[in-house]
């Protein structure tokens, strides 16, 4: 059974993140990068799939730059069998759709049986990838599920989606494209073995004219980002605990309204 | 010309409307004024929901009325709703963040070759442009987006918007239309209902209450359920507690779990992580306890006690108690 990944890199959530001279996007310089924390449950998810089977084949695919080699070779670290690395300034400034359009292009090349990315990439926190490839590529897709089961002759796949209040299960016939939410599984950390393993293995440099396709003006763009506005400073409520609690709950009746 | 703005009915399954879409609804009003529709998939649709729309500032409801559109399945809903677009042009497609309406309005922007500004928190009209803002980067930062064309879609965090008032003489054209609904390939097992806690869904209440490494153990957050009956507040879980098993995750608040945005937010032994930040520092009112002055959550309470949350969780709920039995 053959499984495609799709991963974003993204600053690690305890950088500081500063805008940048062009206040489109933020200033790189000393960014720590890593794969998306969401994409690393797709990543355990497919390498679960392989192992239980006896047999099949983990491809990683990810769009960006040149430093995004590194979030691939993470994922080779894991146990994933090759890489792929849409780079080409063409896709500079593609927006979700643009991106959905070209990993479909690489899956339709590709034929895995089963597609798996994280619910949404903790930079931008769009939550689209994922479901816009199911779109391009007119496949079934389950969005954020806890839980996965592929039948005994990967015809199908049964899985739990999380949705207010509950868990719905489907059965999706392959191929289909799947996100997954925190509590799918726990991502394995990479062996020292693995992460040797990971530099011999194959990532493949993919141009958009390779696909043959021109990347589209996106359809939403960031105008500027902002800091954010300043929360009026706090205050600390002293004393006695008997003393405070009565001034916490007088302030947020009277002064903030709160209950 | 299109001129609609469409806004997408978020209901409770069991035919009514949810009170978020009083918010999507109102923000829709405030931009297009009168040119405001609800667009309601769904198996079952009352009388009282659709009258429900109209008091809340729809003009016209669209009712897609079928067995097919419950549970929902993106395969289904996309191609429908789309052959309703392509005959009616909306300016805008609305709809409130939940679980499926995050994946179905993706789904479908790509379907329309349309952009999508997901979880946003502030919509504002430049000129003849929508612009939206959206938390990004752990929401340490705002991102305004534009759009190439029209639909401009984006889905709304809830609690963040301004809800319409319900005006009760105010009423709805109601429209059937019938479009193409595709066979679906997927197929609902079962759906599993989490075990009910008797408190507001996380997501949608006005107050939350949220325990973290400092509650030491799962059995203690009996006392923040114990005040959240009190004060109707759903409780929540920083990651430190769910990563540590005390929680299950659906009540994980934060960068991995769930982005809220109460009226008021009372974190309990919270360090404030980076990440816990990030699904929560959109609350209007934030209270923080917590014993260790230093904790980051300070920097954004805008009421904090430092002191044992074990000593102040009690007293706490007890003035709560006698403050609403006054009132």
């Amino acid at each position: 059974m053959k499984i495609v990944v799709a991963i974003k890199q993204v600053p690690d959530t305890a950088t500081q993140v500063k805008i940048g001279g062009d206040p489109k996007a933020i200033d790189t310089a000393g960014i720590t990068w890593i794969v998306s924390p969401y994409d690393e449950f797709a990543i355990e998810e497919a390498l679960r799939l392989k192992e239980k089977r006896g047999q099949g084949e983990v491809i990683a695919v990810s769009l960006g730059p040149d430093r995004v080699k590194e979030a691939l070779r993470s994922a080779l670290a894991m146990g994933c069998d090759r890489a792929i690395h849409l780079n080409d300034p063409a896709w500079a400034n593609a927006d979700t759709l643009a991106t959905a359009q070209a990993l479909a292009a690489v899956i339709k090349q590709e034929q895995p049986a089963l597609v798996l990315c994280g619910r949404q990439a903790i930079d931008d926190d769009m939550g689209a990838v994922g479901a816009q490839l199911a779109e391009v590529l007119g496949w079934p897709c389950a969005s954020w599920i806890m839980e996965e089961a592929v039948d005994a002759d990967a015809k199908s796949v049964r899985v739990g989606r999380q949705v207010e209040g509950g868990l719905e299960v489907f059965d999706l016939p392959l191929p289909a494209v799947l996100s997954a939410q925190k509590g799918l599984n726990e991502p394995r950390y990479p062996t020292l073995k693995g992460i040797m393993g990971a530099k011999k293995k194959e990532i493949k440099d993919v141009k958009a004219g390779d696909l043959g396709l021109t990347p589209a003006a996106p359809q939403v763009a960031v105008k500027n980002l902002e800091a954010l506005p300043a929360r009026p400073p706090g205050r600390v409520i002293q004393g006695e605990i008997k003393d405070a609690v009565k001034e916490l709950v007088r302030a947020l009746r009277e002064d903030a309204k709160a209950i | 010309m299109a001129t609609a703005y469409w806004c997408i009915v978020e209901d409770d399954r069991k035919g009514s409307p949810k009170k978020v879409m009083a918010e999507v609804l109102g923000e829709a009003g405030r931009l297009a004024g009168a040119n405001v529709e609800a667009v309601w998939l769904t198996d079952k649709a009352s009388d009282e929901g659709i009258k429900q729309l109209g008091a809340w500032g729809a003009s016209k409801v669209w009712v897609l009325e079928n067995a097919a559109f419950a549970p929902y399945m993106g395969e289904v809903w996309v191609p429908a709703l789309a052959e309703l677009v392509a005959k009616e042009s909306p300016k805008a497609i609305f709809a409130p963040v939940t679980s499926r309406m995050r994946e179905f309005v993706a789904r479908l922007a790509a379907r329309l070759g349309a952009g999508l500004s997901a979880d946003s928190v502030a919509l504002a009209m430049e000129g003849d442009a929508l612009v939206a803002t959206r938390p990004v980067y752990a929401g340490k930062l705002l991102a305004k987006m534009t759009w190439a064309k029209t639909p401009w879609i984006a889905t709304l965090r809830p609690n963040v918007f301004k809800p319409a008032e319900s005006a009760a003489g105010k009423s709805a054209q109601v429209e059937k239309p019938s479009v193409k609904i595709p066979a679906a390939r997927m197929k609902l097992v079962e759906r599993r209902e989490e075990v009910s806690t008797g408190l507001p869904e996380l997501t949608e209440a006005e107050i939350v209450i949220s325990g973290g490494r400092g509650m030491k153990g799962p059995e203690n957050y009996v006392i923040l359920e114990d005040m959240g009956k009190v004060i109707g507040a759903a409780v929540g879980a920083s990651r430190a507690a769910v990563d540590a098993g005390w929680r299950p995750h659906r009540f994980q608040i934060g960068q991995t779990g769930r982005t809220i945005s109460p009226k008021l937010y009372l974190g309990f032994g919270v360090s404030g992580a980076i990440q816990h930040l990030a699904g929560m520092r959109t609350s209007k009112i934030i209270v923080a306890v917590n014993k260790d002055p230093e904790a980051p959550i300070f920097k954004i309470a805008d009421y904090g006690i430092v002191a044992d949350l074990f000593e102040v969780v009690p007293a706490l709920t007890d003035e709560f108690k006698r403050l609403l039995d006054k009132s």
